[in-house]
């Protein structure tokens, strides 16, 4: 397991897909889930031996929805090791500098207009979240140089400013006060393929520029001022993290909420079990943050069916127990 | 001092800086030859660190130029910088999470492209580096696990790595025991001599600097007091002028070297 990283965790997240597409409502033995999907491709040919109800629950329903949880897991993650590594914190995660709050603002907005359409929140949240970082770059900026402190407290400021005003709008506007309660604990905000097709070029270009951005994050892990010595561009690479991981972030809060713990916690994980190198961290905490939130979102959709948790209390209650035991576990100690 | 008929290889003209409104650096001019050692001394807040901080371009210059090989540098990207000159922080506990290996490899970041990847020449520039200041047998071992003097060693190997002409080090021997402060200064001077390159030193150990250095630099409130040898430098009055400490200055009976002892 320690040896062979990728494959260890690849595998895992083909195993969670496949639970994720089998498991719900109703129950599609994994064999059938795996041959109706096979079946879609032009070289295999499969006889239907199953309900074609199965079919349309599969492919209509779970298929894109699992997809989209998959993404989501993976960019939260992703931008999570990113933002660790930029700010070389333990506790920093994807919405640090602000995005979420900016995307929850953004979201609650567009509830609070009578007679807008469901399937503009997730532009409203996504516009929401990179102007909150537009703007929280722009407060930070010194001359020509953003000071990772500033960038962390003006992330702070702005982001209990966007939160407070979303609690107001919630207060004031007692309809939406269940939906975007259910946005802000990561219930998600869209259903079929035509929002995933809209959303897939974000997360795909932001999760490439991410692992893109491994081996500058590895030279900052000497500070900023030996990455310069060395040679890094520091100003520029500050700035290509921070607009990787918002895009991704920003793309994944839009369409699935805010899901707490899984930008924070996968990446400790993986730098516990494989190290600190960031070539390495930034790809295995995407393919974990995967697996996390498919099996997350399997327990949020079971637990309670037919009803369905927001599977941001899901990652959360069962995250934060699990991950103590980890850290309790492991000897050795997380180096910074 | 060497004489050559070369021009100097590290130019600083009229070189100051600040911090905000405080003058940190005044109007410095001076010169570092190839395969010369030139130690910088000065009370705490003289500008030693300064000086290493606007040479390496993370501080920018309030006036004045600073030339390698006869080229204005305060032009240069930070990669090319880190081609012409490198710098040897004091060790400190960052990056505890890399291996020896993969730290050293990090001064090769001026050569790669940004994804990181090293071709046969950086790996061989790596090893070479490692075995010179005898780290490569601690190759696998994480930073965060081995000794300060051992860390030490990492970060010269590091800045050899980066196979610059000109080599600056941040009072290298701060934290280090004995041993570890004149195993690395013999590895210095080894390097010098055998790969002519050029040191700019900042230290607090005067007759280390004494030992050590071809030319010695006083500095002292920004400004530069006293350039020369160290029998020139380190004189009574120029001691007691900068540190406000009294000092007997003698020739080491065995070694020739001119030392300083505080008589206070």
């Amino acid at each position: 397991m320690k040896t062979r990283p990728f494959l260890v965790i690849s595998l895992l997240l083909g195993f969670s897909f496949l639970l994720s597409i089998a498991l719900g409502a109703v129950t599609i033995p994994p064999g059938n889930a795996l041959r109706i999907l096979l079946g879609r491709l032009p070289w295999f040919e499969f006889f239907g031996d199953w309900p074609s109800y199965f079919e349309t629950i599969l492919l209509d329903l779970r298929l894109p929805h699992t997809i989209l949880v998959a993404l989501t897991g993976m960019a939260l993650a992703g931008s999570g090791a990113s933002f660790q590594g930029l700010f070389r914190n333990p506790l920093a995660d994807p919405y640090l500098i602000g995005v979420a709050s900016g995307a929850g603002l953004g979201a609650i907005i567009v509830m609070s207009i009578p007679q807008v359409g469901r399937f503009l929140i997730p532009i409203g949240a996504f516009l929401g979240g990179l102007g909150t970082i537009a703007a929280v770059y722009r407060l930070a900026k010194v001359g020509r140089i953003v000071p990772l402190t500033t960038l962390i407290l003006a992330g702070v400021a702005i982001g209990s400013f966007t939160s407070a005003l979303t609690s107001f709008l919630m207060l004031i506007s007692d309809e939406m006060i269940l939906q975007a309660m259910s946005f802000l604990l990561g219930g998600s905000t869209v259903a079929g393929w035509e929002p995933l097709v809209i959303a897939l070029p974000y997360f795909t270009v932001g999760l490439a520029l991410l692992v893109l951005g491994g081996h500058s994050l590895n030279v900052l892990q000497f500070g900023e001022e030996q990455a310069q010595q060395l040679g890094l561009h520091v100003e520029r690479v500050k700035l290509f993290i921070i607009i990787s991981a918002s895009l991704t972030t920003a793309a994944a809060v839009s369409f699935s909420g805010v899901i707490g713990f899984v930008g924070l916690v996968v990446p400790h994980i993986i730098r516990l079990v494989w190290g600190g190198d960031y070539k390495k961290l930034i790809p295995l905490s995407i393919l974990g943050g995967g697996v996390t939130l498919l099996l997350s979102d399997i327990l949020a959709r079971t637990i309670m069916a037919p009803g369905y948790l927001p599977v941001g209390i899901v990652t959360s209650l069962i995250g934060a127990p699990f991950f103590l035991w980890i850290l309790r576990r492991a000897k050795k100690e997380v180096f910074w | 001092m060497k004489q050559n008929n070369h021009p100097p290889i590290l130019q600083i003209r009229s070189l100051s800086a600040n911090y905000g409104d405080v003058i940190a650096l005044k109007d410095i001019s001076l010169d570092v030859q190839q395969g010369e050692i030139v130690g910088v001394i000065g009370p705490n807040g003289a500008g030693k660190s300064t000086l290493i901080k606007v040479l390496s371009g993370v501080l920018k210059a309030s006036a004045g130029e600073v030339l390698i090989n006869q080229k204005e540098v305060s032009t240069y990207s930070p990669s090319q910088r880190a081609r012409t000159l490198a710098v040897v922080p004091q060790a400190r506990q960052l990056g505890g999470a890399f291996s020896v290996e993969q730290a050293v490899l990090l001064g090769r970041t001026a050569y790669l492209g940004f994804l990181g990847k090293p071709n046969q020449d950086d790996l061989e520039k790596v090893q070479w580096a490692m075995e010179q200041t005898e780290v490569d047998f601690l190759a696998d071992r994480k930073l965060a696990e081995i000794s300060g003097g051992e860390q030490q060693r990492v970060l010269l190997a590091r800045a050899l790595a980066q196979d610059t002409p000109v080599l600056l080090l941040d009072e290298p021997t701060n934290h280090l025991d004995l041993k570890y402060q004149v195993n690395l200064l013999k590895l210095v001077k080894k390097l010098v001599r055998q790969e002519g390159l050029s040191v700019l030193m900042a230290m607090h150990d005067l007759n280390q600097v004494s030992g050590t250095a071809d030319r010695v630099v006083l500095l002292a409130n920004g400004q530069l007091k006293a350039i020369g040898s160290p029998e020139e430098v380190l004189t009574q009055e120029n001691i007691l002028q900068a540190y406000q400490i009294e000092i007997d200055t003698f020739t080491h009976p065995k070694t020739n070297k001119h030392m300083i002892f505080p008589t206070e």
